[in-house]
């Protein structure tokens, strides 16, 4: 029934046409000129789901693009139309809140090869006039940061105010800062790094083989065989999720209690609580998101390495920007640690860049940046204020 | 965000150093604090300015007013900074904190065309009295600190600093102390009576 109820809403919402239906923006660009990927090959015709939120104010000068993470999506605020959640930055976007829609102009756009509208696995080849599925090219952050240039450029904004974005966010953001440094006032890279480590990649690996161990992945043709990978798209959902947390976040949540029970079974059912939220994480992620995008995305992950285009001076992707940082970490956060964190402030240094950094204090790990913490959000809003004084930016924003 | 065109006022000290720089060049403050000195420097003298603080609190209060502010320890991160980076790099009572005084200024001078040094003085009267007397490791309004939890490791005398400056071969191009009414004056070749009667010195050096 969940599995049903799981395909009727992606074919509902993500495949092919069906992206039209949700709620938000699409623009179809690169129609004439194709964008290039890095792989090689080129896309003609790529579509981009955004959301806006706010004004853009006479000058253009006001304007912040959202950059989302590996399973996030452009329904950053508000309720989210597939989970009927809250967007995952209500937090830090909203009217009054640290990105503030009275003040600028918000963009978020669906990654290129996200699975909720952007051209991706779930698109039609426009050649075949089928859905792309696994032939969909490997793209990179690079190639999603060239799609997103594509909509700053159909929106007619000559510079944005800022770039923010966490994870895969911060990745987008520093990819941003590196190709197109005058167009990006200023720069949030927030709980990222600038070169997916041996660590980084390895849980991924788990991930894809979860999914590919799965006979109802049958060999990324699911679709086609009217089956769903959502045991295997779970498993790797699950193991992520520990990533994202910290031990001292799962004591606090559950500890070692049991799950409605009050002794252990002797068996494998979710006898712990953790267990249980595992499960859950994992079983209401199949609902929302495509098998094989997870494939490609987390991919493009493994392949960032900022430095590696620059012989492995990262101080080389910033040389001479004119890009204002803001560089964050959260102590707990082991998936991408501190020290990554101030190896991109070292090299901005070494250019004697315009860069902050700030280690936040928090417990609860990489999801941090997602949560309610007060340090992050007025160091955050400080930053903000600070450039909208130097970009000239009026306190309404106007 | 205060009013530019009403300045609060800040500590005497820090508006010796801020009155050494010229406006519109780049500063790094080393050690900034709470980032009083670096938006000083921003409202009065449009100065792209820039700093380094290691503790947390300093930083974030830095940043949430807008300034450019890394968090980081200033023994280990000076050296990711390019030669001549800055017109001036700021050492405001930071110095005798370092575990390598000598190193950090040494850094100092690579990144920065000039430096602006200020230290407390411990040849100052009152406090060669204090010993002599007590016989104790001083302790005074300026330098509150027991000997076993003072964050100042590494004391100097004036002297003791101008004769480092003459190892290190730079030129000290001003030099002013601070006397126990607040009043500042050039210490110049007077470097016995500032030693004495100074409370606090402050100098503008040149490789």
């Amino acid at each position: 029934m969940k599995k049903e109820q799981a395909q009727a809403n992606r074919a509902n919402v993500a495949y092919g046409d069906g992206a039209w239906s949700l709620p938000g923006e699409r623009v179809r660009l690169a129609e004439q000129s194709p964008l290039q990927l890095d792989c090689g090959t080129t896309l003609k015709g790529v579509d981009i789901a955004f959301q806006t939120w706010g004004e853009l104010n006479a000058e253009k000068s006001n304007a912040i693009l959202i950059c989302h993470a590996l399973t996030g999506d452009h329904f950053v605020a508000g309720k989210h139309p597939v989970t009927g959640k809250n967007g995952w930055w209500e937090e830090v976007v909203g009217p009054g809140k640290v990105i503030d829609t009275d003040r600028y102009f918000i963009i978020c756009s669906n990654i290129l090869g996200g699975c909720m509208g952007s051209t991706g696995l779930q698109s039609k080849n426009p050649e075949t006039g089928e859905l792309w599925g696994r032939d969909f090219p490997v793209i990179t952050i690079g190639d999603m940061v060239r799609a997103q240039k594509l909509l700053i450029d159909h929106l007619a904004i000559e510079q944005l105010f800022a770039v923010v974005g966490g994870s895969m966010g911060g990745m987008q953001v520093l990819e941003w800062a590196c190709q197109f440094p005058d167009k990006v006032f200023a720069a949030v890279p927030i709980a990222t790094t600038a070169r997916h480590s041996a660590q980084n990649i390895a849980f991924h690996e788990v991930g894809r083989q979860a999914i590919m161990a799965d006979p109802d992945w049958c060999k990324g043709n699911y679709l086609a065989e009217g089956k769903y990978p959502h045991r295997g798209l779970a498993v790797a959902r699950m193991a992520a999720h520990i990533t994202y947390l910290s031990e001292p976040a799962l004591t606090r949540k559950f500890g070692r209690n049991l799950q409605d029970r009050d002794a252990v079974t002797y068996g494998f059912d979710a006898d712990f609580q953790v267990e249980s939220y595992l499960r859950h994480q994992g079983s209401s992620f199949v609902d929302r998101f495509d098998a094989n995008s997870y494939l490609f995305i987390t991919r493009a992950m493994d392949y960032f390495d900022l430095a590696e285009r620059f012989d492995g001076h990262l101080s080389k992707a910033f040389k001479d920007t004119p890009v204002r940082f803001l560089v964050m970490a959260f102590t707990s956060d082991w998936l991408y640690p501190t020290y990554e964190s101030r190896e991109i402030v070292n090299a901005l240094n070494a250019g004697a860049a315009n860069v902050s950094f700030v280690e936040i204090a928090s417990d609860k790990g990489h999801d941090a940046f997602l949560l309610d913490e007060p340090d992050f959000h007025q160091v955050f809003e400080g930053f903000l204020e600070g450039c909208a004084e130097h970009r000239g930016l009026k306190r309404n924003g106007r | 965000m205060m009013n530019p065109a009403n300045p609060k006022s800040i500590r005497v000290d820090l508006q010796l150093i801020a009155n050494m720089i010229e406006p519109d060049t780049r500063v790094l403050d080393v050690g900034c604090g709470n980032g009083d000195l670096l938006e000083h420097l921003w409202r009065t003298k449009q100065v792209d300015g820039r700093g380094i603080e290691i503790s947390t609190q300093g930083v974030q209060s830095c940043v949430s007013a807008g300034l450019s502010v890394v968090q980081g320890d200033v023994e280990k991160d000076l050296k990711n900074y390019p030669d001549d980076a800055f017109d001036y790099v700021i050492l405001s009572q930071t110095v005798q904190a370092m575990m390598d005084p000598r190193g950090v200024l040494e850094q100092t001078m690579r990144i920065g065309k000039r430096a602006v040094v200020s230290l407390p003085n411990f040849g100052y009267w009152r406090l060669r009295f204090y010993m002599l007397i007590n016989g104790r490791m001083p302790v005074s309004e300026n330098l509150p600190y027991e000997w076993y939890n003072t964050p100042n490791i590494h004391f100097c005398t004036i002297r003791d600093f101008v004769r480092l400056t003459r190892h290190m071969n730079l030129t000290i191009e001003q030099s002013l102390f601070l006397d126990e009414a607040g009043s500042s004056k050039t210490i110049g070749n007077s470097v016995s009576i500032a030693n004495w009667f100074g409370e606090q010195a402050v100098f503008l050096l040149k490789k």
